[in-house]
């Protein structure tokens, strides 16, 4: 008991030191952002990437509904999000050739309000879609969405709509993020209430149907509402994450949102660990932080200029690495994944979340490791001795 | 009193169910018994709400429950222990307990501490996996489960399916004790043996009817059912 006490308190402690670690790097970063403007840019990226990826793990890990519509639900709060906040002034710059609606001509919102609205129209539609579509099972279901996912894409490009979303010319000069801090605050705020609402009795009823569609019905979980909650929350988090990210690219146009973006978000979730929310916290990062350092992979070298130039006197010091060209990179990301699926099956976390006990029993694990190593290694040095 | 009035029901072109009329007093254990494919589960399935039957009536307490949907029956006091347990395996054992009582919104306390009364190696195992739990522990956590819905007819499906006898035996103790508690029970059972000996009254089901009914002490010397189930 005592113990379970301390432990908790240094959990505690360990947690807000973390926290204001956190805090204290993005402040560093913001001051001095001329020089890392990369660096948030890549945080920037993973944070709302890592939203995506929990809405999805909602559906996939926890309720055990393979849908993929999340691009689609992205696209639209990335337009909605787009067009409530682009300055007024711009506007008819933008729409040059077709002209803004002049009913939504002057209505601008703060990012806030306009990522609710993207939200709250992404819950209606899915609370419609999910209406035939959560009947279907499994691979169907994935079909279903995938196609829903790019019929929203379609009607967005859609000429007609023109004076609403400027169909195929998409939409530019949407104010960027104030700080680093408005971009995290809002991702983190939204990780935070999928948690909440996957601890409560509503997540428990998701986990119930995934587990045991039979015994969940027989405790009386209505399989139908509850799964169109878990659709209706996760897509309108999803278009949370696509109004953030047009924030974040300044503009929103179709051909971002096509399936590839969903099957890259799949990714995230499968390589973090289906069920853990933490699992797609880390994926995403990974994922978005490895495609940006093996970037150096799709440059082109010849070999007089490599390691310190100890080939700079020899006969071929002119002649190109091979294989280091435009293209590379996706080929040696395509084969590390290749690696982690093999060797951790069940993702980076399994379905498992982080916790300190979990990490300080990992280091202890690998210290005692070390210790063997290092331990084995003096006794093989005695025998040698003798 | 649980009154099944001349229910039929119909899936895949199979009429599982003709025209079946018994009735479960307040208190009581009925049983069921029949062959694999009588249309025992189906019954049970019909009754809960997951099947509609195709003709017929299930009332309780005079009230209509054909048509209802399931939450609404359970919120009535009738729950179902499925056949093969489906415990939820990822789910430790107290989370379990908690998801029977989903359809309650008051305190749980008192019915965890009745839940884990009746079954003390739950307790000993609430912070377990549900899917690490031995096969006979599984039913016992499945009963526990429906119990804690504070149902007034629990309907158990075969819970002595794949038990070794000594914990088929357990498990009978069980109902017992449940329904001496004041819960009416509503079983069945390919064991009719156990079943007939637990039960006050008993329903013979062949290929969807009724054929014999009687106190279950009856039907165990009856030399029809003696021949068919006992050996």
């Amino acid at each position: 008991m005592l113990n379970q006490k301390t432990n908790r308190k240094r959990n505690l402690a360990l947690t807000a030191i973390l926290l204001l670690a956190i805090i204290g790097l993005l402040a560093w970063l913001q001051a001095t952002s001329v020089t890392h403007s990369y660096a948030i840019t890549i945080i920037e990226r993973s944070c709302i990437y890592a939203v995506a990826a929990v809405t999805m793990n909602l559906m996939i890990g926890f309720s055990g509904l393979f849908s993929l519509g999340t691009a689609g639900f992205m696209c639209l709060g990335a337009y909605i999000t787009g067009i409530l906040t682009m300055p007024v002034a711009i506007r008819d710059q933008v729409y040059y050739l077709y002209g803004m609606a002049s009913w939504l001509h002057d209505v601008r919102l703060p990012l806030v309000a306009a990522l609710l609205i993207a939200a709250a129209i992404a819950a209606v539609l899915a609370f419609l879609v999910g209406w035939p579509v959560l009947r279907l099972k499994s691979d169907y279901l994935a079909i279903a969405t995938l196609g829903f996912s790019e019929i929203v894409r379609a009607v967005l490009g859609w000429d007609g709509l023109g004076s609403i979303t400027n169909a195929s010319y998409g939409l530019s000069n949407i104010p960027a993020f104030s700080s680093i801090f408005e971009c995290v605050a809002i991702c983190a705020a939204c990780i935070g209430l999928m948690v909440l609402l996957l601890r409560s009795s509503y997540g428990r009823t998701f986990i119930a149907i995934r587990d045991n569609e039979v015994a969940a019905e027989a405790m009386g979980i209505n399989l139908f509402r509850t799964k169109q909650l878990a659709f209706v929350v996760s897509s309108a988090f999803a278009a949370v994450a696509g109004g953030l990210l047009a924030v974040f690219m300044r503009s929103a146009v179709t051909s971002t949102f096509m399936v590839s973006l969903t099957y890259n978000i799949l990714l995230m979730v499968v390589l973090g660990g289906i069920g853990s929310v933490t699992g797609s916290i880390v994926g995403s990062f990974l994922v978005t932080c490895s495609q940006e350092w093996l970037r150096f992979l799709d440059s082109t070298y010849v070999f007089g200029d490599l390691f310190g130039g100890i080939f700079r006197n020899t006969g071929f010091a002119g002649v190109e690495v091979p294989l280091l060209r435009t293209g590379f990179r996706m080929v040696i990301f395509s084969i590390l994944l290749m690696v982690v699926v093999l060797f951790w099956n069940r993702g980076l976390m399994g379905a498992n979340e982080f916790s300190w006990d979990g990490l300080l029993g990992l280091l202890k694990k690998l210290g005692r490791g070390v210790k063997r190593l290092f331990t084995g290694g003096r006794k093989k040095g005695g025998a040698d001795n003798g | 009193m649980l009154k099944v009035e001349h229910l039929s029901v119909s899936f895949g072109g199979i009429q599982a169910v003709r025209d079946v009329t018994f009735s479960v007093p307040d208190g009581e254990i009925v049983t069921l018994i029949g062959a694999n494919g009588a249309g025992k589960s189906t019954t049970l399935r019909t009754i809960i709400g997951i099947q509609k039957p195709k003709s017929g009536s299930v009332k309780f307490h005079d009230e209509e429950l054909v048509g209802l949907p399931i939450n609404e029956i359970v919120r009535r006091g009738i729950t179902l222990v499925p056949e093969g347990r489906h415990v939820f395996p990822d789910m430790t054992v107290q989370e379990n307990l908690k998801i029977g009582a989903y359809m309650r919104k008051d305190s749980l306390t008192d019915d965890l501490h009745w839940v884990y009364d009746l079954f003390p190696r739950l307790k000993e195992r609430s912070w377990q996996a549900a899917g690490t739990l031995s096969g006979g522990e599984q039913q016992m956590l499945a009963v526990g489960r429906a119990l804690m819905a504070k149902p007034k007819v629990i309907m158990m499906d075969e819970p002595s399916l794949g038990l070794a006898p000594l914990i088929v035996k357990g498990i009978f103790d069980i109902i017992k004790e449940i329904n001496r508690q004041g819960v009416t029970v509503l079983l069945i059972e390919q064991n009719a043996n156990m079943a007939l000996r637990t039960a006050h009254m008993g329903y013979v089901l062949e290929t969807g009817r009724i054929t014999m009914s009687g106190p279950g002490k009856e039907l165990l010397v009856n030399e029809e059912v003696k021949k068919a189930y006992l050996g």
